[in-house]
């Protein structure tokens, strides 16, 4: 075969015309067939129109719903709460679309801009799909609402802040509400009480008390730490454990909202940061954890390897499925022994009305409805942490009262603070791999905030 | 001068049309918009702002972006390289000794091409765990000193996921060498031995050059597989240890569905298109020449 020399006349043809096509493309910027941002004037206006509370006047309405409760006690409470809905408020036809998390957020983004998007949409709280949304003028305020049906009176304000942004959807944290989530989560520590008692030692109540827990364990040869970081982000749970001991909460919430005035050069989060480190030196963490897998890991922690496992209220149920009476969970222990309590933590993805829905009193109405107190024993009865009114419920003892009184001790008291990687829309990315090369020593404690600080300060300059 | 007989030869481009309608709206118009949206800073949501050339020298000037690109090229070593050593040897092996039950041989050298890539990524995410087969068949041997978490180590990780594409590629190349070996004449063969030639010059002197269309094919491929990487990365150590084994496709996906930087994604796709179609011309300029 030889290639021929002489470009024949066909692909010339062709050259011509796909240059032609890409000419007539210019004509058009892409997202120039999105509606523009509306300003902030005008939905200012909108919330301060009267709403309706009352949705059995509201007609003959169908209402799509875009929502991610498709596992186990979470597709449970969805189902028993919009069946009662239905049987409630007759005139509304609910239209229920469920996905896998991972699903949701890669086809929202197309949903949104289409031309008749869901009415309500469960939209992670982060800056790259909230944050986004909220921007692209896509989501309603929801700010008349919780007037109306009193949920400021219902929801704590450390809870609120993850549904909040500013009307540019610069601001993460405060400002318009745009969001109501059901559940809460917070990341504390899981304990085995059996290996507990067979070290002698008790539940910690101070970070000392918990360090000096690992050593024995350690010593005893266990696994002091259960631990895989593979998936990279498990590692930010952690390090956002470690750092709420000495860092200063108002510092963490700036820092994690990715806003102005605050640094990772200080020396607390020096210390954090070594102190980390310390614990891969003294191997408290169980071997190989750069390579293992999240699911591995507590499901390792599952079967009795490990003491101690430092991760999110969302693990209950299948721990509690796998340990039984040895699981007990705790916050992470203060400095001292009466320190108010600080915690990693936020809410399940909140609820949310896009700008376009025609029926935004019936879709408040629903996540109203979701939310309310009789939704929080719906969601209780169904194995979930419900986000309001958590003290009141009633749970048998054991790690489910552990966790419930965990998250209304931490909630009321305002004591959450946000995961780190909310910061920027790349702060998830930068901070799982520069903790992975904290970990593996690959980077030093001062290096390792260095990277984040670039990613925090670049962002928060360039933001305004 | 009278008009070549029969209808004008422009008519041919109307019976052309269809199949390049399709074409075209299935292929060159979303290559097109890809282009377009490349020179844009464009979130996927608001209106996008015109950025020329600026994505496109974010692709070489960003460390990170480079180093992606410099991942798949050692990828390339793993996934074409590696595969047609092997591949080689086993087809000129399985062709030479005229084994019995070569159909068999043929099967389970190739089966590794018939599980989905992602099935085969979280197979060997198994394997590579701290508790996990590696590590077990190495304390067997004894060899604890060298059991480690595969994939969290920055030193491994690369060449671990490197491994899974060879395991991956061998069969294709091999049974892609296997037919174009079964299609050499005898008579060569008999000619080299009765100029006193072993099985090493045999294989240099006949078997190879016979096949260098083949070598082309496998390796145009293979390169391409290596470059494209993505659910092989996306399953099992999501660019890390670090930004250890971070690569082009991977970058797309995520700027454009995780972060939002839907110009930047579609930037280094163009680029990444590029690149693919550069190597696989060098490589079939490269076999096309030697067959003539």
């Amino acid at each position: 075969m030889i290639a021929p020399k002489r470009r024949p006349r066909g692909a010339r043809a062709a050259l011509a015309l796909l240059a032609a096509s890409a000419l007539a493309l210019a004509g058009c910027a892409p997202g120039s067939g999105a509606p523009p941002a509306q300003p902030s004037g005008a939905r200012a206006g909108a919330s301060a129109t009267p709403v309706n509370t009352d949705p059995a006047s509201l007609g003959d309405v169908t209402l799509t719903v875009w929502d991610q409760e498709v596992r186990g006690g979470q597709a449970a409470q969805m189902e028993r709460l919009n069946a009662a809905f239905q049987a409630k408020y007759p005139n509304i036809t609910l239209k229920r679309v469920s996905r896998s998390f991972d699903d949701l957020t890669t086809t929202l983004r197309l949903a949104l801009s289409g031309n008749e998007p869901p009415d309500v949409v469960e939209a992670n709280n982060g800056r790259s799909s909230m944050g986004a949304f909220v921007k692209a003028g896509q989501l309603r305020p929801l700010d008349a609402y919780a007037e109306a049906y009193g949920w400021k009176e219902r929801y704590p304000e450390s809870v609120l802040k993850y549904s909040r942004y500013s009307a540019d959807g610069k601001v993460f944290g405060e400002g318009n509400l745009y969001g109501l989530p059901q559940v809460g989560e917070v990341v504390g520590i899981f304990y085995n009480s059996a290996k507990l008692t067979a070290l002698g030692v008790s539940p910690p109540r101070t970070w000392a008390e918990f360090e000096a827990a690992l050593a024995k364990a350690a010593a005893a040869g266990e696994v002091p730490l259960q631990f895989g970081n593979l998936d990279k982000w498990p590692a930010v749970h952690v390090f956002g454990t470690v750092q709420s001991r000495g860092v200063p909460a108002g510092q963490i919430g700036a820092l994690a909202f990715g806003r102005k005035g605050a640094s990772w050069n200080t020396p607390e989060n020096v210390r954090a940061a070594e102190q980390l480190v310390s614990w891969v030196d003294r191997g408290y963490f169980a071997k190989g954890f750069n390579g293992q897998g999240y699911d591995a890991a507590w499901q390792a922690f599952g079967k009795g390897q490990g003491v101690f496992l430092i991760a999110g209220t969302w693990l209950l149920a299948d721990l509690r499925e796998a340990l039984g009476e040895r699981l007990g969970f705790m916050l992470p222990p203060g400095v001292t022994a009466g320190a108010p309590p600080v915690a990693t933590g936020g809410t399940g993805l909140p609820f949310a009305i896009t700008a376009k829905s025609p029926h935004p009193d019936a879709a408040a109405a629903y996540i109203d409805f979701i939310t309310n107190a009789e939704a929080m024993k719906v969601l209780t009865d169904t194995g979930n942490l419900p986000v309001a009114d958590t003290g009141e419920q009633t749970v048998p003892e054991g790690a489910q009262r552990d966790v419930f009184t965990a998250f209304s001790t931490v909630s009321g008291k305002d004591g959450l603070v946000p995961y780190l990687d909310y910061a920027t829309p790349t702060f998830a990315d930068t901070l799982g791999a520069a903790l992975q090369d904290l970990l593996a020593r690959k980077a030093s404690p001062r290096e390792f905030l260095a990277t984040l600080e670039k990613d925090y300060k670049t962002f928060a300059e360039s933001n305004g | 001068m009278a008009a070549p007989p029969g209808e004008p030869r422009r008519v041919a481009y109307l019976y052309l049309l269809p199949a390049f309608a399709v074409y075209a709206a299935f292929l060159l118009y979303p290559i097109g918009r890809a282009v377009q949206i490349s020179l844009y800073d464009w979130d996927g949501l608001t209106l996008g702002t015109w950025a020329g050339l600026d994505n496109y020298v974010a692709v070489v000037a960003d460390e990170g972006l480079r180093a992606a690109f410099g991942h798949a090229l050692v990828l390339i070593l793993f996934y074409a390289a590696g595969p047609l050593v092997i591949g080689l040897a086993l087809a000129a092996t399985l062709n030479h000794a005229k084994v019995r039950g070569l159909g068999f041989f043929r099967t389970v050298v190739f089966l590794p091409q018939v599980i989905a890539m992602v099935v085969v990524a979280v197979a060997w995410r198994r394997v590579y765990a701290p508790d996990g087969t590696l590590n077990d068949l190495l304390g067997a041997l004894g060899l604890d000193a060298l059991t480690r978490g595969w994939l969290g180590e920055h030193a491994f990780a690369l060449p671990a996921v490197g491994v899974v594409g060879t395991w991956f590629e061998t069969g294709l190349v091999t049974v892609l060498l296997l037919a174009g070996m079964s299609r050499i004449p005898p008579q060569l063969y008999e000619a080299a031995r009765l100029d006193g030639a072993g099985a090493v010059r045999e294989f240099f002197a006949v078997t190879l050059p016979s096949v260098r269309g083949e070598v082309a094919v496998a390796l145009t491929l293979t390169v391409i597989a290596a470059l494209r990487t993505f659910d092989l990365v996306y399953v099992t150590t999501r660019g890390g240890p670090g930004t250890s084994t971070t690569v082009p496709s991977y970058e797309v996906y995520h700027r454009a569905f995780g972060l939002g930087q839907v110009g930047s994604a579609a930037a280094i796709g163009v680029t990444l298109t590029v690149v693919i179609f550069v190597i696989s011309l060098a490589v079939n300029r490269f076999a096309d020449r030697r067959t003539t």
